[in-house]
Formats: C-alpha cells, structure tokens, sequence
C-alpha cells in the first residue's frame, strides 16, 4: 500500500468524522432551538395570553362595566338588547333597521356578517328593487322617490345599529301617523337619537334605531 | 368626496406622521439588547426569567442560517401548539357555549393561518371558537407572529448597517423583547381604550335578548345535517319562523383586537371583523384602529434610518410608501362614492355611494379609507365587505395585495419587503448608469439580487398558480358566492391575501372546504417562509461586506429621484405580473357595470 492512498484515506476518515460532529452539534442546535421555542410559548403564553387579557378584564369591568359587558338594555329585569346592535322591527309604529344579511334570519347577533354579493350580482339587484318597492309602499312615498341606500342594502356586519338621517326623515310621517304624534316632535326624536359625525368630524352620522324606538315607546306610555 | 372626508385624511396623515418618530426611537430601544426602557422596573425581570427558562447559551449572537432556523422551529412549534388547542377545545376551559373541536383540515388552516400572520377566516369567530382558542391559541400568534416580523426586519436592517460581521442578533431575544418591550404595553392601554368607546370584554356564555317586537321570517329548512332541502326545481324549501329572542354574541375582546391591529395580523373576533359593532363600535375606535395598523410599519422607516445613519433614507422609503397609500386611497374612495350605477337605476339615491356590506356609522370615506390601510399592511382586517366593493373600488385592496404589501406593510414584513425593492431599485439603475449598483456603500452583487429574486418570485408564481389551479377545478368554482368575472375575483382574492398573509377575503367565497383549507394553507407558508429565509440570506451576505465610505459618486438613496425609483420599481415588478389577470376580473367587471345591463 502506498502511503498517498493511507493518507488518503486518513482523510476520508477525517472529513467523516468532523461531518458527524458537524452533525451532532447541527442536531444539538435544533433541540436547544426546540426547547427555546416551548419556553417561550410557555412564559410569553402565561404574560400575553393569561395576564394580560385578565388585566384589561380587571380593568374595563371596574372602569367601564356596561361597555365591557356588551351595552346591554335592560327592561323589566329582562335583557331586551345591546345599543350597539340592530334588532329587527317591522311594525309601522317603529322605525326600521337595515336590511340584515347576518344569520339565516337576519339580525343574528351571534352570527354576523354581510351579503358579500358582488355590484353585478343578479340576487344584489333583486333584492334591492324588492326593498326598494316595499320602502316606497310602507312609507307611502310618491313613487319614484329616490331611496336612501342604507335603507335598501344589508350592512357588512348585518347588525348595523344606525340609519342614515335621511332614511330616518323619510320613516318619520308614517311613524308620527302611527302612534298619534306630531311629525315635528317625531323629528326632534330623531335628531336627539342622532349619534356622530364625532368629536365633531369623525364618521358619518347615524340614527340609533333601538334607542329610538324604545324612546318613543315610553314617550307613548306616559301620555 | 366630500369636505368631511379630506379633513378626516388630512387628521389621519398628521396622526401617522406625529407617531412615526416617537415609536421609532423607542423601536431603537427595544431592539437593542442592552436598550433601556422605562418600563425596565416591570418587565426586566420578566425578560430575565424568559432567557433563564429559554437557556443562556440560546441568547447569544447568531448568523443567518441559525437565524433563519430558529424562526422556523418557533412558527413550527407554534403551529402545533395552536392546531392542538382547536382541536381540543372541547376539553379545554372557557367554553360557555360547548364549541366542539375544529375540523382537522380547519384547524390547519387556522393554526397555519395565526401562525404566518395572515388571520385569514374560515371559521366564523362567534360560532366555532371557544374564548380559550381565541385568547390563547389565536392571540398567542396574534403577538409573536408580529414578534417575528419585526425581529426579521430588524435583522436586515443590521445586517445592511454592520460592517464584516456574520452575526444578525438574537432571534430568542428580539422576539422576547419585542413583544414585552413594545407589544405589550401599547396593548393594554389601547385595549383600555377600546374598552371606552363600547367594546366589550367579558368571558360570560352569550347574552339572550327578548325582542321588543317578535316577528316572523322565511329561512331555508335544513335537513338535520345542516344542509339546505331542495325542491324538485332546485330552489331551496322555505318555511316560516318565529324569532323572539336574539342571542348576542360576547367573550374578551378588546385584549385581542388591540394586538390584531397593531400586529397587522387582522383576525376578527368575530366573523364580521371591525365592521361589528361590539368589535369597531364607533368612528374614534375605527380611526385609531386604522392609525394603529400603520404605526409600527411607519415607524420602522424612522428606525431604518436611525440604524443606518441615514435619517433621509428611513423618510424617503417612507414617501416612497406614502405616495402609494395615498393614490390608493383616493382611487377606493373615489370609486366607492360613486355608488352602483345599477342600484340607482333601481330607484337608489345614488349621493350616498355603494353601501352594500357598509356601515352607516363609518360611511364611504372610512370604509374606503380602511380597505386601502388594510391591504396595504398585512393586516386584513374589515370594516366593510370588500366582496360588495364597485369593481374599481375592489381592485385598490386587491392590486395593494399585489404590490407584496410594502405600502407600509405588515409589521416589520412590510419593512423587510420593501428593502427587498430598495435593493432591486438600486440594481435597476445601476444598470441604467452602468454602474456596479450599492447601497448605502456596499456593493449589490449577484447573490444578493438572486435572493432578492426569490423573494419576488416565489410568492408571485405560487399565487398566480393557485389561482389559475382553482379557478380551473371544480372545487374551486364549488364555493362562489358571485359569478361571472367577479368570481374570478373572488378566487384570486383568496390566493393573493394568503400568499400575501394578509387575510381579508372577498369573503362570499366559501373556502371552508378541505381543498381550499389546504391549498390556502400552503400558500400561507409559501408567501410567509420564502420570504423570510431570502429575506435573511440577503442580510446575512450584506452583514458580511464592508461598507466603502460615502463620496460625491455613490448612489443616493435619498430624495425625490430615490423615492420614484422605488415606487417605480414596486409598481413595474406588480404591474407587469398582475395587470393580465386583474383585467379579466375587475377590469373587465368595470366595463360591464358602465357599459352593459349584464347581470351575473
């Protein structure tokens, strides 16, 4: 045997060697790196996922405990709604909230969600010319009256709480024929339940409709 | 576009450019191991107890490579993690309403989908996810997916301001620090916030109203496994119900939409995202949410360039995203007051725009404005259904997608995505000049535009392929929710938010599906990793050169000359990919809506 062959293979043993080491260590790394990753899911789990959400629990039930439990409207001892969410009415003495896409019902506050229904979509356009012509109808407007867009398509939320002003005056004779009362003092209701733009500038104006409604019920009760 | 609009951007510009610096300073801090804060007497401890448990020799210095590995083991471990707790959640505590586990291929989905970042919804929040899976097992990544971000950008960003070095710091520690240091407390007092305009935060079972006015409603009858029963004609059977109460929906929510948005990671608590009221209940809520998307991208730019030792570097990329929110900005809100020009041929006052899948209390202009912040970032979370946008109106969320949400961006993603346009900026008119093209004083050299290359590549073609796959497959049409050129739409939505991690959807598309859960998956783990392991053998190989020093004939990157190169390199590379497809779904939509009476 000749000794460049030995070397040779000295040095094929070398490189295996250092190639396993090389490979130890490269496992070694990825366990330290396996075991970096449970530490951290453990420790940050407990501040990020534990403590955190129950100090801002602590926090909104003690500073804010109606807003952190859902703005609940209670009646009689009996929960009727959330002020921030739109139920159904369809009764003439009521307003009307926007059409509703959430839950197989509509209003479906424990299934939210929008109609997704594109600009060319053939269902989007026949909907909206039966609400349209159901609008017009109820409300005994002249026809052709050009109608409100929120009070013909359904909210991306399907629980939008508000209408447009514009909806709401348009609402507002039938409402005032309804209940007996004064179409002037049915728009004063109106305006009272009209939330926004705020700080003066921020967002669109709204007409709450539950509020509203439940105003003019107790209006109603007291006379 | 009214007077109250243009005052509502103008606040909104002011807002952004008044935190960029501030956070940015205080991001030079964070990212600093031996950065002093002043929330040290809290959160040290923390910090230190982390390392210990993590180990010591985890903490030190690391190249690339190690780098690169151990933010996959972590999203590795973390996916598991997740997939386990929505599997198990019925075992699991805070289940008021005795949620049953996810099904195996949704629960990838979603473990998958939390863990790159993107929160894309195939669940619907309210009706599958126990308060446990969403505090914890959604949360968790809500926080650290955004950790990761940042972590990653910050390891580009020293490793282009370092000089002869391997080493791109400590992924163990950024993320710690990052998500104590930053993260954290931001999030509590917005959470605090959120809590005061109306969002709720409670781990009660679900509130049960009785209606002031019960009434009756036609629904579709289901048979007992929950499928629509059809008549001989196809249509579905109607029958009459009675609804007296409504069953309101509640859980802890402000603790996870304050780290959604300012993670840009978007997941809604519920399924219909910020555009519920509990969720974004009232046009303050809904602006700091929006400001809270773009801060920490913004502020990054401060940060580039602090840590370059170029201040007008960090604002040129910044104007160079700028100018893109901005022109995106106006075009949705242009296009969204327009309104449906077939709705108001129906009879719709057509002054108050498309309101289809809007909010009263946001209108058009924050509607509009949000979509394009959104998208922008990877954030993805909705005020409004942009399934139910005008075609044009449509396109801006989408073509910003396509862009590689560098306008901004996600947290840190959105940085890190934009040097890798910078560099391919600066290559481009190198070869313009012909010059060897550098940056910030080192040289641009054949590797560094490979890796670059990728991290273009990579997502592109996978998006474009998934899409053209699905929209060619039964299964992929299977779930439209429109027809026509806008259910293209809707399929390429989906793959360009996936690959993009963003995670709004045209959402009329039901990907609930095992093939589409899979293949979105994918595509969320394609357009998340191959991104970062270029990302990061970019900065490992720039982190080895030395800087030459600055003269009159090196290449500036800043100024007005820098900032269109840059927007023109973004919009070329978006442009020449996307323009193809994007005129076969909203494009050609858009001419159909003006110059047809087509419906589909």
């Amino acid at each position: 045997m000749d000794s460049k062959m030995i070397r040779s293979d000295a040095r094929v043993a070398e490189r295996s060697i250092s190639s396993r080491k090389a490979e130890e260590m490269g496992i070694k790394a990825l366990l330290e790196m396996v075991r970096a990753s449970l530490a951290v899911i453990v420790v940050l789990g407990i501040v990020l996922c534990g403590v955190y959400p129950l100090v801002v629990f602590g926090i909104g039930q003690l500073g804010f405990p109606d807003k952190a439990n859902g703005s609940l409207v209670q009646q009689d001892g009996k929960t009727i709604g959330s002020r921030l969410i739109a139920q159904n009415f369809t009764g003439k003495e009521y307003f009307h909230p926007r059409p509703s896409a959430a839950g197989d019902v509509g209003y479906d506050a424990s299934s939210s969600g929008g109609s997704n229904l594109g600009p060319l979509s053939q269902k989007l356009s026949d909907q909206v010319k039966e609400r349209i012509e159901a609008y017009i109808s109820e409300n005994s407007l002249a026809p052709g009256t050009k109608v409100p867009a929120d009070a013909v398509t359904a909210s991306g939320s399907g629980l939008d709480p508000h209408i447009s002003i514009a909806n709401a005056e348009l609402q507002a004779a039938r409402v005032a024929r309804e209940r007996g009362m004064p179409v002037e003092e049915i728009k004063n209701y109106i305006r009272q339940y009209t939330e926004g733009p705020q700080l003066g500038f921020l967002g669109d104006p709204g007409v709450n409709v539950l509020s509203l409604n439940l105003a003019l019920n107790t209006a109603g009760s007291k006379k | 576009m009214n007077l109250m609009g243009w005052i509502q951007l103008a606040v909104f510009i002011i807002a952004l450019l008044a935190v960029t610096k501030p956070l940015g300073v205080y991001l030079t801090h964070v990212l600093d191991q031996d950065g002093r804060t002043w929330l040290d007497p809290v959160l040290k401890p923390v910090e230190r107890f982390t390392y210990a448990i993590i180990g010591r020799e985890s903490t030190t210095e690391q190249d690339w490579k190690s780098y690169a590995l151990s933010v996959l083991v972590f999203s590795a471990a973390g996916l598991l993690f997740t997939y386990a707790i929505l599997r198990l959640q019925e075992y699991l505590p805070l289940n008021p309403q005795h949620f049953g586990p996810l099904s195996p291929d949704l629960a990838f989905n979603t473990a998958t989908s939390f863990t790159t970042n993107t929160n894309w919804q195939n669940y619907a929040g309210e009706t599958s996810m126990s308060y446990f899976s969403q505090m914890v097992g959604l949360a968790f990544h809500n926080f650290v997916s955004a950790a990761i971000g940042i972590a990653v950008a910050a390891a580009l960003v020293r490793g282009i301001a370092s000089q002869k070095t391997k080493n791109l710091g400590n992924f163990w520690v950024d993320l710690t620090r990052v998500s104590l240091y930053l993260l954290l407390p931001l999030c509590i007092l917005y959470a605090v916030f959120l809590i005061s305009q109306g969002m709720i935060q409670n781990f009660k079972p679900y509130d049960t109203a009785q209606l002031i006015e019960p009434y009756s409603a036609q629904v579709a009858q289901k048979d007992s496994s929950g499928q629509v029963i059809k008549d001989a004609q196809g249509s579905s059977v109607m029958m009459e119900q009675r609804v007296e109460t409504q069953s309101i929906a509640q859980g802890p929510m402000a603790s996870q939409v304050a780290i959604k948005m300012l993670g840009t990671n978007g997941g809604g608590f519920f399924n219909a995202n910020g555009a519920h009221p509990f969720e974004n209940p009232t046009p303050l809520s809904n602006f700091i949410q929006m400001l809270s998307i773009f801060a920490i991208p913004s502020a990054l730019t401060y940060y580039l360039g602090r840590m370059v030792k170029n201040q007008k570097h960090g604002w040129s990329v910044w104007s160079a995203m700028f100018i893109m929110f901005l022109v995106g900005a106006l075009v949705c809100w242009w296009a969204e007051s327009q309104g449906n020009p077939r709705l108001s041929a129906l009879g719709v006052d057509s002054s108050f725009g498309n309101m289809e899948g809007k909010e009263v209390r946001f209108g058009i202009f924050n509607s509009a404005l949000w979509a394009t912040v959104t998208t922008d970032t990877s954030c993805g979370a909705v005020n409004s259904m942009h399934d139910s946008f005008t075609p044009l109106g449509g396109m801006v969320p989408l073509f910003n997608m396509h862009l590689g949400e560098v306008v901004f961006g996600g947290v840190g993603s959105g940085l890190y995505g934009m040097l890798i346009f910078v560099v391919l900026a600066i290559f481009l008119a190198g070869l313009m000049v012909g010059r060897t093209p550098e940056y910030l004083g080192k040289k641009i050299e054949s590797y560094d535009i490979k890796v670059a290359a990728l991290a273009i590549l990579i997502p592109s073609i996978a998006l474009l392929g998934f899409t053209a796959v699905a929209a060619a497959s039964e299964w992929g049409l299977k779930g439209l929710n429109n027809s026509g050129p806008h259910g293209l739409s809707e399929i390429l939505y989906a793959f360009t938010s996936a690959i993009n991690n963003n995670g709004s959807a045209f959402a009329g598309l039901s990907a609930n599906t095992p093939l589409y859960n899979t293949s979105l998956a994918l595509a969320m783990l394609i357009g998340r990793f191959f991104v970062i392991i270029p990302v990061l053998a970019l900065a490992g190989n720039l982190a080895g050169k030395k800087a030459a020093p600055m003269s009159s004939g090196s290449f500036p990157v800043s100024g007005i000359t820098f900032t269109l190169l840059l927007v023109g390199a973004v919009l070329l590379v978006g442009a020449l990919t996307f323009l193809p497809v994007l005129s076969l779904s909203p494009v050609v939509e858009h001419f159909l809506m003006v110059n047809s009476t087509q419906l589909f």
